[in-house]
């Protein structure tokens, strides 16, 4: 039996591509096994590690995960809490009780949260295919009026940066206030309505511009010129 | 289709706009075409362009469609109002609503529907310009659009369609091949995994014709697909 090994790592490949052949090469990631040959399902990445071969997907929607820091928006409101969206077709609700650390007296609901308030919130559980999530930590809140971006959730890990270095950057530059969502929701608050603009630019130039190196000084450069 | 032309359509093995028999008209590809889209694609073969866009998985709405185990295919195909030398009325017609269906079954075969449970996928294709062989340039767009899409697939389609004009079989047809010709045969097939996914034939071909006709296609499958892989894997590189 022929072991073989078509694909190099880093390299690109589509869906349908033969990656390897053999029982010795073992699939993983977004690849899977064919009959004897590894084909890839998705256009990715390969990383290779001695006999495993990995397809990191390159177009990727956002997936929710357990522990998930997200920013949601407030679509309906019942007895027993509120419903978010968060980008993507699951269910995901904010119990009442997990709403605030204080108690929520009836009819005071709307006070925490309204129908159309922006949430930054922790993906807590899942039931039956219903995401359940919390504000009940310091952290998490109903997010003031600001500007709602949208990205896609395989360009966060670039917005934020090595040890936070292109958030910092844009934070600093723009001196508006960002958060991060991992779903992909970005929201941007600042007194000056101009430099919410800027940081959608950046945030443009980040997205068509991804793999570029020295990206964070690009930033730094373009919206210190505008200052 | 059965009406025999008044000038003849193959002229010493070569066709009247100059390929051979077993040639492909040339093709480009292009994905991200539609910023709001989940994912896209724009594809031309010769003149026919057809323009695709993914969005989903989703939810399903109306709720009772939706399927427990696998995702909801829904392909919207339509013909825009210029594409054609006479207007073409827009809106569904009995022709869009079959080449949808045909489409359907082309495409779910390659998705691996189950990886998507209770969501549904919808495609929207449009052809920008027609000239022969829209359902092929449809399906060869909504599998990069697809791909583009981050859905998982077992394969690309990779559709073509071959012929029979002035008794001989010819591969990819254009207008006059099509409106005179004797024969017209669309395939998709997945060439990695040498799978086909939708025959349709308009016309008559013997038996032996017809295994002409397909071997056509398959060997030139792998063609279609080293130009949608170019465009999918290029844009990456471009931006390094």
């Amino acid at each position: 039996m022929a072991n073989k090994l078509y694909v190099k790592d880093k390299d690109i490949v589509v869906p349908g591509q033969v990656l390897a052949e053999g029982m010795s090469y073992i699939p993983s990631g977004k690849a899977v096994r064919n009959g004897e040959a590894i084909t890839a399902t998705v256009v990715g990445k390969i990383s290779n590690k001695g006999h495993v071969v990995k397809v990191v997907p390159i177009f990727e929607k956002y997936a929710p995960k357990l522990g998930d820091k997200i920013i949601g928006k407030v679509v309906s409101m019942n007895n027993y809490g509120w419903t978010l969206d968060i980008g993507v077709p699951v269910k995901c609700e904010l119990d009442l009780r997990e709403g605030s650390q204080s108690f929520i007296e009836t009819g005071k609901m709307a006070q925490f949260f309204a129908v159309g308030d922006l949430v930054f919130v922790e993906i807590i559980g899942n039931r039956n295919g219903t995401f359940k999530v919390s504000a009940k930590d310091r952290l998490y809140r109903r997010l003031p009026s600001g500007h709602l971006i949208n990205v896609a959730s395989g360009l966060i890990p670039r917005l934020i940066g090595k040890q936070g270095s292109m958030i910092n950057t844009l934070k600093d530059e723009s001196g508006c206030n960002i958060i991060i969502g991992q779903n992909g929701y970005v929201y941007v608050h600042c007194d000056d309505t101009k430099n919410i603009y800027k940081v959608q630019d950046a945030i443009n130039l980040i997205e068509s511009d991804t793999t570029s190196s020295g990206l964070t000084e690009k930033v730094k450069k373009m919206l210190g010129g505008k200052n | 289709m059965t009406e025999k032309s008044e000038m003849s359509l193959v002229v010493k093995g070569r066709r009247i706009d100059g390929r051979k028999a077993n040639e492909l008209r040339k093709m480009t590809a292009e994905v991200g075409v539609i910023p709001q889209a989940d994912g896209s694609a724009k594809f031309s073969m010769g003149e026919t362009v057809a323009i695709a866009g993914v969005y989903g998985p989703k939810e399903v709405l109306p709720k009772h469609q939706t399927k427990d185990d696998r995702a909801l295919i829904r392909v919207y195909y339509s013909m825009l109002p210029f594409s054609t030398t006479d207007r073409c009325r827009p809106g569904p017609s009995r022709r869009s609503k079959e080449i949808s269906k045909v489409m359907i079954d082309a495409l779910e075969a390659a998705i691996i529907t189950e990886k998507y449970p209770a969501t549904a996928i919808e495609i929207h294709v449009q052809i920008l310009n027609a000239n022969a062989g829209t359902r092929t340039a449809a399906i060869n767009a909504a599998s990069l659009a697809l791909a583009n899409a981050g859905i998982e697939m077992r394969d690309l389609v990779c559709a073509v369609a071959s012929g029979k004009a002035d008794d001989t079989i010819l591969l990819d047809l254009f207008q006059p091949e099509d409106n005179f010709g004797q024969a017209d045969l669309p395939i998709a097939v997945m060439p990695n995994r040498k799978e086909i996914t939708l025959v349709q034939m308009d016309g008559d071909l013997s038996s032996k014709e017809f295994d002409e006709a397909m071997k056509l296609v398959m060997d030139s499958a792998m063609e279609i697909y080293e130009v949608q892989k170019a465009a999918l894997t290029g844009k990456k590189e471009k931006k390094k």
